[in-house]
């Protein structure tokens, strides 16, 4: 299994430096959801940094979907599928792999993402193994999530329009979760982040066994 | 000796549809069958269910041992399916392809280069993402997929569409010398001439039933002038 999703990780990965979606449109994206975010609530820093969490969350989110969509698209015909069967790899090497690869893209889009929030929404971090924690949890989990459901949401033709309306409301923990633990994480925050890195655990840990056991199924149906 | 292929009124649906209609057929390893028949006769659904990709539904099916639906995962190691579309990765090139492929079956990567070699690409052809290729190189490239995989189930959707006659060739080259070498070739063709020269057996289809068997003209011993 693992060594199937090395292979499969290093191929997406392959695929993702060559043509650079990630870099020329999904972080692109999610700045611009950020600044965009930024120019609604106005010019106050308070209101800045007090929104910061959940708008940094919300930006994730939605360029996860985004990232998501690209990466099975990489599998998007029905021959490449197919093709991917013929070769005899597990189907859970497979999961693995593809959610491997959209975790690296992920986890460099939130640490730009991160600095982003820093600057823009004047925040002040005091808790940094808490905030790392929280993105690295939320981040398996988003992957894990949007792999399964991309599979879910099958051929091309329909995924685009699909994909989001299966994937948005399924995250909605990691959205309260990770804007709690971003929130435990600042100057300005309150509470302890413990509970909320455990919500985001117990998602990443409960999509990632789905994923494994389910992506087979689903293939094959 | 067990019939490498041996199907018994196999049924297969397709969104609720029946695609295969009852399909009777034999076929020994070293054989090359031809598929004929109008569009929607059953010819690519016959290669998928031969390929483990379609699941039967009712009748009998042992492909190379494996019987299925069961044994689809097992069968599916051995075939080496070309369809219309090559199913391979647009971004990657020819080598990177073949290299990934090969890693992906188990099978030593370094035999990509070689059997890029002998479907005829070389230099910057192979190295040019499979996106901006033309539809011919295409084709060899998939060609190429099969000739280092040499699986022990050949089966070729429409190999000779659209391509130049020495790919043609290639296409009949490659079919004997894997017949030769023990494996079965299967290939649909809408062109009736071009496929009887190349198959031992020829099988006309309709509705998803075979409405008619006759003998080939294939040379097993030697190599089919195809172009």
């Amino acid at each position: 299994m693992w060594r199937d999703a090395l292979l499969v990780a290093g191929r997406d990965l392959r695929i993702e430096l060559r043509t650079r979606v990630g870099l020329w449109q999904v972080l692109p994206f999610a700045l611009l959801t950020l600044l965009l975010f930024a120019f609604a609530l106005g010019p106050k820093p308070g209101l800045l940094a007090e929104a910061a969490p959940g708008l940094f969350w919300l930006s994730i989110l939605l360029s996860v979907v985004l990232a998501a969509q690209r990466s099975i698209a990489v599998e998007g015909t029905r021959a490449t599928r197919e093709g991917s069967r013929l070769l005899g790899l597990d189907p859970a090497g497979i999961f693995l792999g593809k959610m491997l690869a959209l975790l690296v893209e992920v986890l460099l889009l939130e640490a730009v993402l991160l600095v982003g929030v820093l600057i823009v929404f004047h925040v002040l971090v005091t808790a940094w193994a808490t905030l790392i924690a929280s993105c690295v949890l939320a981040a398996i989990g988003l992957c894990a999530a949007s792999i399964l459901y991309g599979s879910l949401a099958g051929e091309a033709r329909i995924r685009a329009t699909l994909l989001p309306v299966l994937l948005l409301p399924i995250t909605a923990p990691v959205l309260i979760a990770g804007a709690k633990a971003f929130d435990a994480s600042v100057v300005t925050g309150s509470g302890s982040g413990a509970r909320w890195l455990g919500i985001l655990a117990v998602f990443a840990l409960v999509y990632t066994a789905l994923g494994i056991v389910l992506y087979g199924p689903l293939e094959e149906s | 000796m067990a019939p490498a292929i041996s199907l018994r009124s196999a049924v297969a649906l397709s969104g609720g549809f029946p695609v295969l209609a009852g399909v009777d057929l034999d076929l020994d390893a070293g054989q090359v069958l031809a598929l004929l028949g109008s569009n929607g006769a059953g010819k690519t659904s016959l290669l998928r269910l031969l390929a483990g990709l379609l699941p039967l539904r009712s009748g009998e099916a042992v492909v190379l041992g494996c019987e299925l639906p069961d044994g689809a995962a097992e069968l599916r190691r051995q075939v080496g399916l070309a369809g219309h579309d090559p199913g391979l990765y647009e971004e990657l090139d020819a080598r990177e392809n073949l290299r990934f492929a090969l890693r992906a079956a188990r099978l030593d990567p370094a035999g990509a280069d070689a059997a890029l070699e002998r479907v005829g690409l070389e230099g910057r052809a192979v190295a040019t993402p499979l996106g901006l290729l033309s539809e011919g190189q295409r084709r060899r490239v998939a060609l190429a997929w099969l000739a280092a995989r040499r699986p022990a189930l050949w089966l070729l959707d429409e190999p000779h569409a659209g391509l130049d006659a020495s790919t043609r060739h290639l296409v009949g080259e490659l079919c004997n010398e894997a017949a030769r070498g023990g494996a079965v070739v299967v290939l649909s063709s809408h062109e009736p001439e071009l496929a009887v020269s190349l198959a031992d057996t020829v099988v006309t289809m309709g509705g998803g039933a075979v409405i008619d068997t006759s003998r080939g003209r294939r040379d097993a011993a030697g190599v089919t002038d195809v172009a």
